[in-house]
């Protein structure tokens, strides 16, 4: 590679068509109420573990979305699986099975069978 | 929409761009990368459309470089303007040709400010008098040259010897259009089409028999801003900005990207380059890169003219491999020779461009 005193900086648009949609896709099929969401945050706000981490169950949605496994695997260590999330969700979403779920794709995905 | 309707509402988006009688003023980048653009462009106007064009050489830059890297103020190039209004007015001209893309955009500011703000118009012609004693008229008619070009369009296919057309497979050919930010971006009454719909390339390639490509980032900046690339640490933004675009449309394979700005000229030319040496990617087909030429070379190709005399061997991308889809007879010997025969020395070939 030639010198040239400067490097090509990384786009950082998320581009949907190209994202890793293995844990989506798994949850999808697992846990069709995934895709109700409507992010409004309640989840987050009424969250125990979030109360005392950063834990930020929203944006685990989110990075799910974007396809972020290693965001993921982090974020999702950190929910103590209390369920109020699943009480308060307008849309019913069961965000409680949405963890369990993320955790086992986590799994496959270490064994490739995902 | 009815037809009317829709031809009443394309009329706002149209520019008056003059006739005839031109005063003309260079570009620093065009005429110093690809100086047989502007050569050929007076050629054009003057003998093959009997235009009456006036290249003055005491015009000077006008400084955009140094204005837009905060170097030269606002007051400078006011000034600066003025004077090459000056000069017009004492040629004769009322009508004036600016060649490139960012003179275009900061002639178009400065006359919108002084249009707003008659005080600052008073006081550049204070400021001029008293630096040079000279006195000037604004301009009836301002265009890009990229718009005469546009405007004669119809004549140029007139004249064609060859159109946009692979004669082998008698399919049109693939062309991106990239339009300079500067041109009616900023002020998009000053541009055909507007900033929504600038139609000054895509005409062109239509009236000459070219398929134009719709792809995503069609409207993406080339990354060449001055405050973008001056700082070498900077330059990986600038880039990007290309890579994007480059990226966007490989996907419709272009066989060729037509832009109306020397910067865009440029850059879009030598990131191929940059790129292919720093990723081991190369763009176009069979890795050949692809060619991106100014719309003075796309009308003299067209017309038959050598392609050598209208500089495409100074592009770093080299225009073989479109040539032979265009039909186009040149001579590989005379690719590097100066006008009366001489050898010029010959490039090295870079690494990853499949010339």
């Amino acid at each position: 590679m030639s010198v040239f005193g400067f490097k090509i900086n990384e786009a950082r648009v998320i581009d949907y068509d190209k994202t890793d949609k293995r844990i989506l896709n798994y949850l999808l099929e697992n846990e069709p109420s995934f895709n109700l969401c409507i992010f409004c945050g309640s989840c987050t706000a009424t969250c125990s573990a979030g109360n005392f981490t950063d834990f930020n169950i929203r944006k685990l949605k989110m990075f799910i979305r974007r396809g972020l496994v290693s965001e993921i695997a982090t974020e999702a260590e950190k929910c103590m699986l209390c369920g109020k999330c699943f009480l308060v969700c307008p849309r019913g979403v069961n965000n409680r099975n949405i963890i369990l779920k993320v955790r086992d794709a986590l799994t496959k995905i270490e064994n490739h069978e995902i | 929409m009815k037809d009317e309707g829709k031809k009443q509402i394309w009329k706002d988006y149209q520019k008056d761009i003059a006739d005839d009688h031109y005063y003309y003023v260079r570009s620093c980048i065009r005429q110093s990368f690809f100086p047989a653009s502007e050569e050929f462009f007076l050629r054009l106007l003057k003998d093959d459309l009997g235009k009456d064009v006036f290249d003055d050489p005491n015009h000077t830059t006008c400084t955009g470089i140094g204005y837009h890297s905060d170097i030269v103020s606002f007051e400078t190039i006011m000034t600066v303007v003025a004077r090459h209004f000056s000069m017009m007015k004492e040629s004769g001209y009322k009508n004036i040709i600016i060649s490139c893309v960012t003179s275009f955009g900061i002639y178009t500011e400065i006359i919108e400010t002084w249009k707003h703000f008659p005080e600052v118009l008073a006081k550049t012609r204070e400021n001029l008098f008293k630096a040079t004693g000279r006195e000037f008229d604004i301009p009836e008619n301002m265009a890009h040259a990229s718009d005469i070009i546009y405007k004669f369009k119809d004549e140029i296919a007139q004249k064609a010897k060859y159109r946009l057309v692979n004669p082998i497979t008698g399919k049109p050919l693939n062309i991106v259009e990239h339009i300079g930010c500067h041109y009616s971006k900023m002020f998009p009454k000053y541009g055909v089409g507007g900033a929504e719909f600038p139609e000054v390339l895509a005409g062109m390639i239509d009236a000459w028999g070219g398929k134009v490509i719709d792809y995503p980032e069609r409207r993406h900046c080339c990354g060449f801003g001055f405050r973008q690339y001056l700082v070498q640490a900077n330059r990986g933004y600038s880039i990007a900005n290309s890579k994007k675009k480059f990226d966007s449309m490989e996907p419709y394979k272009p066989d060729l990207i037509l832009a109306n700005c020397p910067g865009c000229t440029m850059f879009m030319d030598k990131w191929q380059y940059t790129i292919s040496e720093m990723e081991g990617k190369t763009y176009g087909e069979n890795q050949q890169g692809i060619p991106v030429l100014t719309y003075e070379e796309l009308a003299g190709l067209v017309m038959g003219y050598n392609p050598w005399d209208l500089g495409l061997q100074y592009h770093q991308i080299q225009s073989e491999p479109l040539l032979h889809k265009l039909g186009i007879e040149f001579s590989i010997e005379d690719k590097y020779k100066t006008r009366d025969g001489r050898q010029m020395p010959i490039p090295e070939c870079p690494a990853n461009i499949n010339y």
